[in-house]
């Protein structure tokens, strides 16, 4: 049977790894590769890795280091940051590089998304949406890019759809309000976007147990749970630790 | 030596460092000779059908592919689309695969009455294995799986050729074998300790 996915998300900036609280102050927590070794260790179901300065720089993805990340990994890596190509997306992908998240790039022009549909297959193309709750936008939350700093005139839903038929192959909704918090998901937003979305869906922000896991599978079904600070750091005084852990019946 | 047929479409260095951690020997090549010596071959493949089965062709390494593998018997292994391109054809486009295992690579259809699943299939999915091919995925684990990412899935028009499936909205093909030839759907490159099981039975054979 199909299993939920859990995966830990990694931020990259200056060539190291941060981890933010709703997308500020982000602190050091190690080096790519190395983490990639101790994740391969624990076999994770897949990795996500975003460069979360590419995008606000301007600038294209450090392939060289996409490059070593690849080499490393013997697990499912999804890479965001900064595409803006299609031809971008499918040289991450021969890296060896399974998925590709775009996020500004397809809000600013959505026909991307066809295109990398068309370059890499509508599977590898994923499309993540960093969201704030906001009193004022139709379904209730606003859409973001450039690290929460650029609030996009997008409507959620409508958004959604759009993306789907234009060919995202998987949705990541990233809760800016929630990330670093480790107070569970949003459940209400998980299960509104499950009821509109016929896609394969990911969550990002709030994990803080393997309870809120379990939450957000109870909430939506199978689906990509996303791991930030649960995974790297331990205790509370938040000690750098990276770790992997799951609900007991996705153990095997 | 296995040769990892490079002809413009896979992701090659994946496959290629799991065989090295494994210490298997291998080779990525586009090069003709070179192939025509290697024992066994790999045939990556990821995006859609009709690209990669028209890159493969203009590569020109069809011919001699033909050779080695359906006249000398070598094994060849295909990996997700290169799982596609061993059958006739595809629904996703218009292009006559390889035709080396008959059958038809279909889109997956979603049965509605089911819980749901979403296309396209992607995680981590139990498989279960068929006699007389379960020897080809010795000391793996069956419950565990391996890791999909895929809308199409190989039709097989030979019940016989059926190695394993997969159950997403009904019970998928997931493996199929044909004599000297293998297609995978899942990626083994990407499954832990179950895909480098498959790897080293690969090059056992």
């Amino acid at each position: 049977m199909l299993r939920s996915r859990i995966i830990p998300c990694l931020l990259m900036r200056k060539r190291g790894l941060v981890k933010t609280v709703q997308f500020k102050d982000g602190k050091y927590v190690g080096d790519p590769i190395n983490a990639v070794k101790i994740f391969n260790e624990k076999e994770v179901d897949e990795l996500t890795l975003l460069d979360i300065d590419a995008t606000a720089e301007g600038r294209e993805p450090d392939y060289k280091q996409l490059r070593d990340v690849a080499i490393e990994s013997r697990m499912p890596l999804c890479y965001g940051g900064g595409i803006t190509t299609a031809k971008q997306a499918s040289d991450i992908i021969s890296l060896g590089f399974e998925k590709i998240s775009i996020s500004a790039a397809a809000l600013q022009r959505p026909e991307l998304i066809k295109e990398m549909a068309e370059e890499v297959g509508r599977q590898s193309v994923v499309v993540t949406l960093d969201v704030k709750k906001s009193l004022f936008a139709g379904d209730g939350y606003s859409i973001f890019t450039h690290n929460g700093k650029r609030k996009t005139n997008q409507k959620l839903n409508e958004f959604i759809l759009k993306a789907e038929e234009y060919g995202a192959g998987e949705i990541v909704l990233n809760n800016i309000n929630l990330d670093g918090m480790m107070t569970g998901y949003d459940l209400k937003l998980a299960g509104n976007v499950r009821s509109i979305s016929k896609a394969p869906l990911t969550f990002i922000g709030g994990a803080g147990n393997v309870s809120d896991m379990e939450d957000l599978i109870q909430t939506v079904g199978i689906c990509g749970v996303g791991v930030g600070s649960f995974f790297v750091f331990k205790g509370r005084l938040k000690a750098v630790l990276i770790s992997y852990s799951k609900p007991e019946r996705l153990a095997f | 030596m296995i040769g990892i047929i490079d002809y413009g479409s896979g992701n090659l260095s994946a496959i290629s460092t799991l065989l090295e951690k494994q210490k298997i020997d291998h080779v990525i090549t586009s090069d003709i000779e070179t192939l025509k010596v290697m024992d066994k071959y790999i045939l990556p493949g990821v995006g859609a059908f009709d690209p990669s089965m028209k890159t493969l062709r203009e590569s020109g390494l069809v011919d001699v592919l033909n050779v080695e593998v359906l006249e000398k018997k070598k094994p060849v292994l295909g990996i997700c689309v290169g799982m596609h391109l061993l059958a006739d054809g595809s629904e996703e486009g218009t292009v006559s695969g390889l035709g080396w295992i008959p059958g038809f690579v279909k889109k997956i259809q979603i049965d509605p009455t089911m819980p749901p699943p979403h296309l396209p299939h992607m995680g981590w999915n139990s498989i279960s294995t068929i006699s007389p091919h379960s020897e080809f995925f010795k000391d793996v684990d069956e419950k565990k799986g391996f890791y999909f990412l895929h809308s199409y899935y190989f039709s097989a028009e030979d019940s016989d050729t059926v190695a394993a499936t997969v159950e997403f909205s009904g019970k998928l093909t997931c493996g199929v074998v044909k004599e000297n030839i293998y297609g995978m759907q899942f990626h083994p490159e990407k499954s832990h300790q179950n895909g480098m099981m498959l790897f080293r039975n690969f090059e056992a054979l």
